[in-house]
């Protein structure tokens, strides 16, 4: 069992927060890692890339959004509550290093697992220029993070309702005419948004990378529930991954993985709004 | 009229089944074992040998004439205790060894009539015992201070396991996943080996000491390097063959193709097969196709039918004389509606707009000259290209060597498919204090083989722990 430690609600209550007490993963853990958890006994295994860690105190920090049964369920644990599998750090690290300038850019909660990679790149000596994008304000988290690890950093919201009026990659386009030093993009969120800052980032020749939060059950290379086509090739995500040159990966086909049981979930979502009336 | 003759008139006692109508929609056990009589009938079949040869085909050498013998005496706890003296999982190994090649083969009864049923005692004693609630522990030798780390609790793990908190050692089991037994729970389907008895079997090596941490991924969490600092004297790996196996043709990314480790994991770890009751789900095929002959093929076409398929297909290259699986499976299978396609071997898969499987081309095979296995090599027909509707695939072709835990292991030597080089007669590695044994070294092979190496490494650890103080 797993204790959590604190718990936190943003974005007007669709995201969630929760500090947990995970002292061996901690002590391993590196950016861009995830872990696998499992909330009870007839629940289901579901990646989470860890938005931060603290080895010292021995907790984790996950931040996921309500998208179905298991997130709706996960948001009903209070402090104190336990969780009852969690399996990490999964995955390969982030490949960290020095290389001048990069844009980090950040969609949704996918800003939770680019904060730590952000930060691990600037730490070692980047200049990091950061885009962080929502639907509307209130959907737009970690900003103050972000900010703070962050050598120039710009908000972008679909509505306009904050920051510049757009999508991330509108400003991730203007900073690529703008400049010629750019390194490295990476960018982290919905997977429509990685397929779009992916092809905002291929004319210019820039590396970019993605992190591929699949479906995933076991999440040790034994099943192949996440595989997905990286230049031409099949790669699982959790051994392999998560994160993949962007340049490279199938994201069509991905979409299409990632909707193979929207029937099952929904069905599942509806069961336990029901339950909890 | 000879004491040998008289035996040989009780014909081989069959074990009561599940109609197979009636069972393929259910997840139920499939046969409902010996009854205290059919039990009794069939170990007076028993001819006592005085040299057996049927011990000779158990990779763990368990006692089969002695147990037998306590069962034709109506000593059925007896029995089960005289199995656990040498196999800590009678229950499983019952259930899923393949007798048929092993002691039932070398029956002395066997070259003129039927052998003995071995596998059906087994089982009858091993759930007596359980059914009774007696399953009392053997007296522990007084501990010898000595710590193994074991990583994996599938059949090898388990047993060594066993062995070694019976030497007096400490014992600690690491897991990857949420619950022990490795394959015997994500694997075998529950119609096979029905997930209680795999916890009883593990609540049996608690109850000795065992202590077992779950959610462990070795190479992940905790290197091997690091178990041996933190003053594991001593480190088992059996962690199996997990790496499914892909065609690596067009269109096998397709929703709806899972591979055979994936399509069980989700039925019989994770109880999709209870979805929505349990939350993670599993697609139900209309018309499915299982791609190899093995005994994984047969387990994931039971699946299907039993999730509800009208149509599932066996499609393997070679013809029925090659199958792998075992006999009884094959049976099993077929009984139940599970269709074969022999010679056949898919191309490619056609997909819709959504991403989903809709078909598989195939090729028709023929036998060629035998390959390097001896076996007749597919080779296809040329223009016999076909079509199946296909709205399900599971790949069950076999499994690979699971990097995760030896590629972070230094100094660790594996052979060119990456599985671990160690000796066959101990489990010992290239890298000292580092034992291996079942699939990880063998590659895919069968539960009790994975004992058998289980009881290799466990003798050889206990001499090392006991020379090395």
């Amino acid at each position: 069992m797993f204790k959590i430690l604190e718990k936190w609600e943003m974005a007007d209550n669709t995201v969630c927060h929760f500090k947990i007490e995970a002292p061996l993963i901690a002590k391993k853990a590196q950016p861009g890692q995830f872990v696998v958890l499992r909330p009870n006994e007839t629940g289901e295994r579901i990646p989470l890339t860890m938005a931060g860690t603290d080895p010292a105190q021995g907790t984790i920090d996950i931040i996921f959004q309500v998208v179905g049964k298991t997130t709706a369920l996960l948001r009903t644990l209070q402090k104190g509550d336990a969780i009852l599998d969690i399996i990490g750090p999964l995955g390969r690290p982030t490949h960290v290093e020095k290389l001048g300038t990069v844009i980090c850019v950040g969609g949704g909660t996918g800003i939770a697992v680019l904060y730590p990679i952000t930060r691990a790149l600037q730490e070692i000596g980047n200049h990091v220029i950061s885009i962080v994008g929502a639907r509307t304000k209130y959907l737009l988290i970690l900003e103050d993070e972000m900010k703070n690890v962050s050598d120039e950093f710009f908000i972008t919201t679909d509505d306009g309702s904050y920051g510049r009026h757009g999508f991330v990659t509108d400003a991730l386009k203007d900073l690529l005419d703008e400049r010629t030093d750019i390194k490295l993009v990476v960018g982290i969120g919905p997977v429509p948004m990685m397929k779009f800052v992916c092809k905002t980032t291929e004319p210019y020749g820039v590396k970019t990378l993605v992190s591929l939060n699949t479906i995933m059950v076991d999440a040790t290379g034994m099943c192949g529930a996440c595989r997905a086509t990286v230049g031409g090739k099949t790669q699982f995500c959790c051994v392999d991954g998560p994160e993949f040159d962007g340049h490279q990966v199938d994201f069509d086909e991905l979409m299409k993985r990632q909707a193979a049981y929207l029937k099952e979930e929904r069905q599942s979502y509806e069961r336990f709004q029901k339950e909890q009336e | 009229m000879t004491e040998k003759e008289k035996k040989e008139k009780i014909p081989r006692q069959p074990m009561p089944e599940q109609d197979p109508k009636k069972r393929s929609m259910n997840f139920d056990e499939v046969p409902y074992g010996y009854t205290p009589e059919l039990a009794q009938k069939e170990a007076s079949r028993c001819l006592q040998c005085k040299k057996p040869k049927c011990v000779e085909g158990c990779p763990v050498g368990v006692k089969i004439p002695e147990f037998i013998n306590l069962i034709a005496e109506g000593d059925f706890i007896g029995a089960a205790k005289k199995l656990k003296e040498d196999n800590s999982l009678p229950a499983v190994c019952g259930r899923v060894c393949p007798q048929e090649s092993q002691c039932e083969a070398l029956c002395v009864l066997g070259k003129k009539d039927e052998p003995v049923a071995v596998g059906r005692l087994e089982r009858f004693a091993a759930d007596y015992e359980r059914a009774q609630g007696t399953v009392d522990l053997p007296q522990l030798p007084p501990p010898t201070g000595k710590k193994v780390a074991v990583v994996g609790s599938g059949p090898a793990g388990l047993t060594l396991a066993g062995d070694l908190i019976k030497f007096g050692h400490q014992v600690t089991i690491f897991e990857a996943l949420h619950k022990p037994g490795g394959v015997l729970v994500y694997g075998i389907p529950e119609f096979r080996l029905p997930k209680a008895i795999v916890e009883a079997e593990v609540d049996y090596l608690k109850r000795l000491g065992v202590e077992i941490k779950y959610n462990h991924v070795v190479g992940k969490i905790l290197t091997v390097d690091e178990l041996l600092e933190m003053g594991y004297d001593a480190v088992f790996l059996g962690v199996g063959a997990g790496l499914p196996v892909f065609m690596n043709i067009p269109g096998e990314n397709l929703c709806g193709i899972y591979s055979a480790n994936e399509y069980l994991t989700r039925s019989n770890l994770m109880k999709a097969y209870l979805f929505p009751k349990y939350d993670t789900p599993i697609a139900v095929g209309k018309n499915v196709a299982v791609i190899g002959g093995g005994n994984v093929a047969m387990d994931s076409a039971r699946t299907a039918l039993r999730l509800g398929a009208n149509n599932v297909h066996i499609v393997y290259r070679r013809s029925k004389t090659e199958l792998p699986a075992r006999a009884e499976e094959v049976h099993h299978a077929e009984e139940e509606g599970v269709q074969f396609k022999f010679l056949t071997a898919p191309l490619r898969y056609i997909g819709n707009a959504d991403g989903w499987v809709t078909g598989m081309e195939c090729i028709q095979m023929e036998l060629g000259e035998p390959d390097d296995s001896g076996r007749r090599r597919p080779v296809p027909i040329e223009d016999s290209n076909f079509t199946l509707d296909v709205d399900l695939a599971v790949i069950a072709i076999g499994t690979g060597a699971n990097p995760i835990i030896t590629g972070t292991i230094p100094n660790l030597e594996l052979n060119k498919w990456g599985y671990i080089v160690a000796d066959e007669a101990t489990g010992k590695t290239s890298r000292e204090r580092v034992y291996a044994g079942g699939d990880i070294v063998t590659g895919a092979a069968t539960v009790i083989l994975a004992m058998g190496a289980g009881r290799n490494s466990s003798q050889a650890i206990h001499q090392y722990l006991m020379n090395k103080s």
